[in-house]
């Protein structure tokens, strides 16, 4: 259906009028719409609005206003209000700071939580190398219950030699 | 001046219906604040440290590349940069703080302080995402050997907006549909990309409308799935759109072959002979005539590639042309001029 003011554009906006008992209907578009009288609605849509809007509609911790001005990114200075208008994070930093907020959100908009896909070498490898600690020291604290200090020596200093190449 | 750019004069797979394929990954170096709470030293400090990364790292590189801090580039070069689909507004809008990298083809840009600090652009003609993914895979390892990227375990690669984050990535292919658009299976087939996690936008992003019968058709999710899976995606859904376009032209050609012609010849005629011409206008009449061409219709033009009047008749492009300031009237004139003179007969 056309537009019954320009025949140009889609109508869009479907008016009811009802005036002195009687019922008049309109079909319009977006333009023409804004231009009747008495109609008035929000055209402002912004894809900003729309992604940190949805995290006032996150059900599972809801906002609390000291939340909203207290949490703030020590890193950058980015506060949460703040990154609610722009809708952009101002560092890296900003992703632990807001973190119990963010985690819902990316879910929300990506669908998932978890990175699949190109790791980068040098990042990557401190990734591969801090899980590889992490399953040591289980080993060690293992070894050290079982009394197994010869074995414990050893996974001690593999431990230590793995960290001094992370402090790299 | 657009001698060099390789998507707008190389024809590529499947250029009938695909212009372009462009993979664009995003990259933040760590340590340092977005560009959105960046201060201009330290923008400065980014570009220097993306520069040196490409110069330094591959001696094949070092003379390819060129940089272009957006400060000391006129308004107009940025716009005409942009028309070329080589730099994003957003980094024009930043461009106090911005920068790009651009090789000899203009296949590769890096774009430096836009939203993220690196955003790793490559574009090519025709239908050839895995080819434009393993030149950026490239240019991100090479940038890599020097630069620490904020990546997250969980998250991947982290960016400045949560629409990014993960991969990075944003594929997309830039598709002409004049036949689904005259038969009016278009909208199906923009809901049904839709569906399945694709973003259909006019041809200059968020916003702009489907001039030209010219659509970009993009992944909408970064995050869960590996750049081979988006890509993939996005390669299937293009060559079924591809073979739709092909069977509403053939539809076209059997039902209403002389409605076609008429269309396209009537268009050709314009084109041919008109002395003011807008953007719009044109825009809408080149499209009728590259279908004109790619069915065989119209014969023995002079420019065989629409890319490129497709992209000169741009605003900013004009004005480069004519080496001056024009306003709207006179750019209409010059339009049409430079239209008739490349659709002359040969």
């Amino acid at each position: 259906m056309l537009c019954e003011n320009c025949n140009k554009k889609p109508a869009t906006v479907h008016l009811t009028k009802i005036l002195n008992e009687k019922k008049a209907e309109h079909h319009l578009c977006e333009q023409c719409a804004t231009q009747q009288e008495g109609v008035y609605f929000d055209t402002s849509y912004s894809i900003n609005n729309f992604l940190t809007g949805l995290l006032d509609s996150i059900q599972d911790s809801p906002i609390k206003i000291d939340y909203i001005q207290t949490t703030k990114c020590d890193k950058c200075g980015m506060n949460y209000g703040k990154f609610k208008q722009l809708a952009r994070l101002g560092c890296s930093q900003c992703y632990n700071a807001f973190q119990e907020k963010l985690g819902p959100l990316v879910k929300r908009i990506q669908g998932n939580e978890i990175h699949v896909g190109k790791i980068p070498r040098k990042a990557g490898g401190a990734i591969l190398t801090k899980k590889e600690i992490k399953s040591l020291k289980v080993r060690l604290d293992e070894a050290i219950r079982k009394e197994d200090f010869e074995h414990a020596v050893l996974l001690r200093d593999e431990i230590r030699e793995l960290e001094s190449k992370l402090g790299d | 001046m657009t001698a060099m750019t390789k998507w707008i004069n190389e024809v590529g797979p499947q250029n009938d219906i695909i212009i372009s394929s462009r993979i664009r990954l995003a990259r933040n170096i760590r340590d340092y604040p977005f560009p959105i709470a960046l201060i201009k030293s330290k923008s400065k400090e980014i570009i220097k440290e993306v520069s040196d990364s490409v110069i330094s790292g591959c001696e094949i590189l070092k003379n390819e590349f060129l940089l272009q801090e957006m400060e000391f580039l006129n308004p107009l070069d940025r716009q005409v940069l942009m028309e070329k689909h080589l730099i994003s507004p957003n980094l024009i809008s930043n461009a106090d703080k911005a920068a790009v990298m651009m090789n000899g083809d203009e296949s590769i840009s890096i774009m430096i302080n836009e939203e993220d600090h690196i955003r790793i652009q490559c574009l090519l003609p025709g239908l050839q995402l895995d080819e434009a993914w393993s030149m950026a895979d490239k240019v991100d390892d090479l940038l890599e050997e020097r630069i620490s990227y904020a990546f997250d375990e969980q998250l991947g690669y982290l960016t400045s907006c949560l629409t990014n984050v993960g991969t990075g990535i944003r594929a997309s292919v830039m598709v002409h549909l004049p036949a689904l658009t005259m038969t009016g299976y278009i909208n199906r087939i923009l809901q049904a990309a839709n569906q399945i996690g694709l973003a259909v936008r006019g041809i200059y992003g968020e916003g702009t409308e489907f001039a030209g019968n010219v659509f970009q058709i993009s992944n909408q999710l970064t995050l869960g799935r590996s750049e081979l899976d988006i890509i993939g995606n996005l390669k299937d859904v293009s060559r079924q759109i591809i073979q739709k376009e092909r069977d509403a032209r053939a539809t076209l050609i059997e039902n209403s072959k002389l409605q076609l012609e008429d269309k396209v010849c009537r268009s050709y005629g314009i084109l041919a002979n008109a002395r003011i011409l807008t953007s719009q206008e044109a825009m809408k009449l080149l499209s009728d005539v590259r279908l004109g061409i790619d069915m065989g219709i119209i014969n023995g033009i002079k420019c065989k590639n629409l890319n490129q009047i497709m992209i000169m008749t741009q605003p900013a492009f004009l004005q480069k042309l004519a080496n001056k300031a024009l306003s709207t009237n006179e750019r209409d004139t010059r339009r049409a001029s430079l239209v008739r003179e490349k659709l002359g007969s040969e």
